[in-house]
């Protein structure tokens, strides 16, 4: 399917890094010479608390902002978001759009008999990415978990170029950068983690390639096709 | 602008070429540059010229407060520091100002609500405070979700107060805000609102004008009021306090003063009609059904009449730029034609709607809505499904969230 706009829904837990990908996944867009919006809904901020964040993607200019009530994609950055409803709706895939797609940090499925069904009805695919596993793994910490789920939604859908993903990281965190309090100290966090800036981008720029080779072969091997282009043309 | 002894062309301290405003605004080149509503408000900030800036940081204000102490820290600013409440902040606004420096605040819900008093004490004292107001919800329970309810309370304050759609509309009117707030007829604070959230946490591009370019600073002696000087008329409010009904002159300055500053408010009309080319944009305005609206409603609205399009319904749109002054005139105008007035609004009692309904024959064609609050998003499908349910027309049940 090719849509003018893919409309991608971020549904973490507050420390995770949800902003923070919509904001990346926005600006690689921009850089790839698309039109882009991303947006975060969050609470007082606080770990472990429901955070969302929202990235719209087309090809024309877009004036939509706010909560993505009806989403492409949605991606679950925590298990929790399912397992206890750390949600900012229950189901997590209320308004999920038909031909859309599901994205599951967890190496185990999450998803009951009924979910399923559900999801099957309205063509929705699902993909489980052990994420976090992932992010140790490749950058020795669970801080870059966000990045498996920029690599997932991009190498699905191609919406962004691995270049402008490269370029997107570099903007966010080799220069200062504040956002708010929380938000600092949590850079201060990750940074700790890294002997140098340099290393941070390296491995994060190394998780996010190996989420989007994974997702893209997954995406091929199970004939999702869920595209941002001119419809008309392609048709 | 006729200045005798004009700073123009010459260089402040970071080096930045104070600039004409006009044409820093509208002919210097502009860079694209993708930023949240925060950082665009840092960067007007970078380049206004400011002498204060009080902050307390209420979120999700907080970004834009804690960036321009950064700015502070590079040097951009003259003073900067927190006050101890919303209340203290707003006052301490009024003391710098008072003192002749171009002030900047920002604030948002709670706070602004905490600091009401100071607003029409403000535009009684002709302080030409510029104050950011990234709305949230105000009632308990709480929320820090954006809600339009504060703006409201903000109209009848004497304040000038503009509602701005995007990010790019933020940064150009906050430098164009100071150069209609200082004008010798006007001079009154400016309430520059926005939808917090979908403006201020929103990276989106703007065009910003370049870094070494910034206003003309603030010149005191502009004002209609003499700066520091509380003693003397119209404004002796202090030693002589017109509270004291001592005389009938007291009464009758107090009256005449009131009627003064909304004269001024009417007397800001041309100079943003200037600034701002018009106090509202209005596209298709030969169709039957308009939507007019203010914030990040107008977004939503443009999405709707995408929708729309697709379905063959033609749909025209009002943004209405300032709510003080009221474009009257320009609203009348621009609905003459239609047959329905849909007006979606973030807040629950559509003071929006009100407020167009008092200005327009037939106000029956008013619908005010869709309404949503509490910090709720506007999806553009209810927007539609509004519009085709009053039409008539077959609207499927919206599946959002929670079914």
């Amino acid at each position: 399917m090719i849509k003018k706009r893919l409309n991608i829904r971020m549904s973490g837990l507050g420390g995770q890094g949800a902003v923070t990908a919509a904001h990346v996944m926005a600006m690689a867009a921009n850089r790839d010479g698309k039109f882009s919006i991303s947006n975060p809904f969050f609470g007082a901020e606080k770990r472990m608390a429901p955070a969302e964040s929202y990235c719209r993607i087309g090809i024309e200019r877009i004036y939509d902002r706010g909560e993505l009530v009806f989403p492409d994609v949605i991606e679950v950055f925590h298990p929790q978001v399912i397992t206890m409803g750390k949600s900012y709706t229950m189901p997590f895939y209320s308004g999920i759009k038909e031909g859309g797609v599901v994205i599951i940090n967890s190496a185990q499925p999450l998803l009951s008999e009924e979910d399923i069904q559900r999801l099957k009805d309205l063509n929705v695919a699902t993909f489980y990415i052990a994420g976090t596993e992932l992010a140790i793994e490749i950058a020795g910490t669970e801080l870059s978990t966000n990045m498996t789920m920029i690599g997932s939604v991009a190498g699905i859908t191609k919406c962004v170029s691995m270049e402008a993903l490269d370029g997107a990281l570099q903007e966010r965190f080799g220069k200062k950068f504040v956002a708010s309090g929380g938000t600092a100290s949590l850079d201060e966090a990750i940074k700790k983690k890294f002997a140098k800036k340099e290393m941070l981008l390296q491995k994060n720029l190394a998780t996010v390639k190996r989420a989007y080779e994974i997702a893209s072969e997954w995406a091929e091997k199970n004939h999702v096709e869920l595209r941002v282009g001119n419809p008309a043309v392609a048709a | 602008m006729a200045e005798t002894h004009s700073v123009i062309g010459t260089k402040n301290k970071k080096g930045q070429t104070y600039t004409d405003t006009w044409k820093m605004m509208n002919e210097a080149p502009r860079t694209p540059s993708f930023y949240t509503g925060s950082e665009v408000i840092k960067e007007a900030i970078r380049r206004a010229s400011c002498d204060v800036m009080i902050a307390y940081p209420i979120t999700p204000q907080s970004e834009a407060a804690a960036l321009i102490g950064e700015l502070f820290a590079e040097g951009y600013i003259g003073d900067y520091f927190r006050g101890e409440s919303e209340f203290a902040v707003m006052s301490q606004c009024a003391g710098a100002a008072f003192g002749g420096a171009r002030v900047f605040t920002t604030t948002a819900g709670p706070g602004t609500m905490r600091a009401m008093e100071n607003f029409p004490m403000w535009a009684g004292a002709r302080l030409p405070i510029q104050m950011i107001v990234t709305c949230r919800g105000i009632n308990s329970p709480l929320s820090i979700q954006p809600d339009t309810l504060e703006i409201a309370y903000l109209l009848n304050t004497g304040m000038l107060v503009w509602h701005a759609e995007t990010a790019q509309d933020f940064f150009d009117w906050i430098l164009k805000g100071y150069m209609v707030s200082e004008e010798p007829d006007v001079h009154l604070p400016l309430a520059l609102c926005c939808d917090g959230f979908f403006v201020t946490h929103t990276k989106d591009v703007v065009n910003l004008t370049p870094a070494d370019m910034c206003l003309p600073p603030y010149d005191p002696y502009r004002s209609p009021v003499p700066c520091m000087d509380m003693e003397c008329p119209p404004v002796r409010m202090m030693r002589d306090p017109f509270v004291m009904k001592s005389n009938y002159i007291s009464y009758a300055t107090h009256a005449s003063w009131q009627q003064e500053i909304w004269a001024a408010v009417e007397r800001s009309r041309k100079h943003s009609i200037k600034w701002l080319n018009g106090l509202i944009d209005a596209e298709n305005t030969d169709a039957e059904i308009m939507i007019v609206a203010s914030g990040t409603a107008v977004s939503q609205g443009r999405e709707a009449i995408r929708l729309l399009e697709d379905e063959g319904v033609r749909c025209g749109l009002v943004k209405v730029k300032t709510l003080r002054p009221w474009p009257e005139e320009e609203i009348r105008e621009a609905t003459k034609n239609a047959k329905h007035i849909f007006v979606p609004e973030f807040n629950v009692t559509g003071w929006l709607a009100k407020e167009i309904k008092a200005t327009i024959p037939n106000h029956h064609r008013v619908h005010a809505g869709p309404h949503v609050c509490g910090g709720m998003t506007m999806p553009p499908e209810i927007i539609v499904s509004e519009i085709k349910t009053a039409l008539g027309m077959k609207t499927f049940s919206l599946a959002g969230r929670g079914s």
